[in-house]
């Protein structure tokens, strides 16, 4: 128990430890995860399977599974929980980069109706071609633009004076949701396909189903690049939560900061959407946990929710796929289920505090 | 001259806040704003510290346009303690002290050994050393301040604005923070003042604001009189000498007398 304080406490984590526990999570979660399923697979044997695709190791193991496994573990699991990972680390940091930007731990990209932003979009994309001149990724383009717009209506209606006044926000974040479902449905009853309806149905539900390595590239990249931005930036985000007022007077452009962080919430939000439909309340549960295990500094928040979010998604999506097998849950529905209550309790705790 | 602002003018909305106010402030001085609430105190010293953006008007910082200037660098010039001091999330008091250390570093730059020590030792210099680690939210008014002075110590920038920082504090707070500054050496302060009797003790030179316009300045003797206090704050008032601060006193006195 004392050598367990001594590790795990918010005044003086250690983050090496902490982060070489969660980086084993993270593999173990996915060599479970990649072996759960209506085909299941030991995670013995799915090991052995990816360390056969690796060339030189890869020669020396001997083949001991099904045909069937191989191409279950290789061409549907992994891509779907390498997607899990990136979309969940994503969803979390994007959780971690909009509170900071607002000052207040209830923001998150589906309660402030970004999620419906981005979907709206897609959607119009994907029905109607609206964004097909920007080619492939037409889709994470237009989602993107979603979000964009959405964070900056958001956050342009709940400044009040130039404080973010939290009901408005979360208001705000309804009614804008609100607002942006409806498009969606308009979009989706005047559609001239049934074949893109059906798919636009199904990925705005909230899915990891569909997963192929393709979609994995640009989210992946994203995360990385923004994970990066915001790293060099934590002391910035750190003094965001002073209030404007003082970061400026502790050397932080607070107005280029504020666009960047939009900037780079959308970005995040609008891929992942894009590839995965809503899933809400990642950004909410994971940042919130993250800082009751290492305490409110960014420089150990960010990474940390990144690998919180993934492992979540992962087993979230696990119980998608198990709780009514051989059909299969959407995770958003799942993440609301279990983030909705969470959102509750943390509401009245703020209240509380106040 | 350390710092000087000339003709500087902010509004929020439509409202002119403040009107053409110039000011100076000397290498040394411990220079005091007064004026009645709403007379735009503390709307000049955002502008000065860069938490708003003048619509008009030039400040200089020994000589160079802190307008045009990097966050970075005016934040390395001075150091603010002002009125909003809560975060929304978990920090120790430790945490807060060393976000005064941010105008020094670079992108990725950690915290090294040298800054752990001068976090240290700022927190030492307002009696909280002991309370290093404990949460910021969970501390009182008044330790919250001295966590906050400790803050802009740590900022080492021999310039100090104050943005009425004792207000809502005890009185025994009050005088803490304003002993404070008086002992460091060599630093020069530009601060809000609520109180006029704190002005009258700690002040080298006032500043009076009006209706965003600077109506008076000069020494505590000079700004601090019956008549005046009478003509900005409309209040009848008796003025003396203190025998033993050998400043002014200001007794306010009711109506009818």
């Amino acid at each position: 128990m004392d050598r367990g304080k001594k590790h795990f406490n918010r005044t003086e984590p250690n983050m090496p430890l902490i982060i070489a526990i969660l980086g084993i999570l993270a593999v173990v979660t996915m060599l479970l995860a990649m072996g759960l399923g209506p085909v299941s697979v030991t995670p013995w044997n799915t090991a052995k399977i990816l360390l056969k695709q690796i060339p030189g190791i890869g020669n020396g193991i001997q083949a001991t599974w099904e045909q069937l496994d191989q191409n279950i573990v290789l061409g549907l699991r992994l891509p779907r929980v390498c997607l899990g990972m990136v979309v969940g680390a994503s969803l979390a940091v994007c959780g971690v980069t909009m509170q900071a930007l607002v000052r207040n731990n209830l923001a998150d990209p589906f309660i402030l109706g970004v999620s419906s932003g981005a979907a709206a979009f897609a959607t119009l994309g994907m029905l109607f071609g609206a964004f097909s001149f920007l080619g492939t990724y037409s889709l994470s383009i237009s989602a993107f633009i979603g979000s964009a717009i959405t964070i900056i209506f958001v956050y342009m209606i709940s400044r009040v004076r130039g404080r973010i006044n939290i009901t408005q926000l979360l208001l705000s974040g309804v009614a804008i949701s609100m607002i942006m479902d409806g498009v969606t449905s308009i979009i989706k009853l005047s559609a001239p396909n049934a074949l893109g309806l059906h798919n636009a149905e199904f990925w705005m539900s909230g899915s990891l189903a569909g997963a192929k390595w393709a979609y994995l590239k640009l989210p992946f990249g994203v995360l990385i690049l923004c994970l990066v931005f915001l790293m060099a930036h934590y002391r910035g985000l750190n003094l965001l939560l002073l209030g404007d007022e003082s970061a400026g007077a502790l050397g932080v452009n607070v107005r280029r900061l504020q666009k960047e962080l939009v900037l780079v919430a959308s970005l995040m939000a609008g891929v992942t959407i894009a590839v995965s439909g809503t899933i809400g309340f990642i950004g909410l549960m994971v940042p919130h946990f993250t800082r009751l295990l290492v305490g409110g500094d960014h420089k150990k928040v960010l990474p940390i929710s990144a690998l919180l979010g993934g492992i979540l998604v992962v087993w979230v999506d696990v119980a998608a796929r198990m709780l009514i097998a051989p059909e299969e849950l959407p995770v958003g529905i799942l993440t609301a289920v279990i983030g909705g209550p969470i959102f509750i309790w943390m509401l009245k705790k703020n209240n509380r505090e106040k | 001259m350390r710092l000087r602002v000339e003709n500087l003018t902010y509004s929020y909305g439509d409202k002119d806040a403040i009107n053409g106010v110039s000011l100076e402030v000397n290498q040394g001085e411990f220079v005091g704003l007064i004026g009645p609430n709403g007379s735009g105190k503390s709307t000049v010293l955002k502008n000065i510290y860069r938490g708003l953006q003048p619509d008009s008007g030039t400040i200089t910082m020994d000589g160079d346009n802190l307008l045009r200037m990097p966050y970075r660098e005016s934040a390395l010039k001075m150091a603010v303690v002002g009125q909003e001091n809560d975060v929304p999330f978990d920090f120790m008091a430790e945490e807060i002290v060393a976000m005064g250390r941010s105008p020094h570093k670079k992108l990725f730059d950690a915290d090294n050994a040298q800054d752990k020590k001068i976090v240290h030792h700022s927190l030492e210099h307002v009696g909280m050393e002991k309370m290093a680690k404990r949460n910021y939210l969970r501390l009182s008014g008044g330790e919250k301040q001295r966590v906050i002075i400790a803050r802009a110590v740590a900022q080492e920038s021999d310039f100090y604005i104050l943005d009425e920082p004792t207000n809502h504090l005890d009185i025994s707070y009050q005088m803490q923070i304003f002993d404070f500054m008086k002992r460091l050496e060599n630093v020069t302060v530009l601060s809000a003042i609520h109180d006029l009797n704190m002005a009258a003790l700690y002040c080298d030179r006032i500043y009076v604001l009006q209706e965003g316009k600077v109506v008076l300045s000069g020494t505590p003797d000079e700004v601090l009189t019956e008549e005046n206090i009478y003509q900005v704050y409309g209040v009848k008032s008796s003025v003396v000498k203190h025998p033993i601060t050998g400043r002014r006193a200001i007794t306010f006195l009711p109506a009818g007398i």
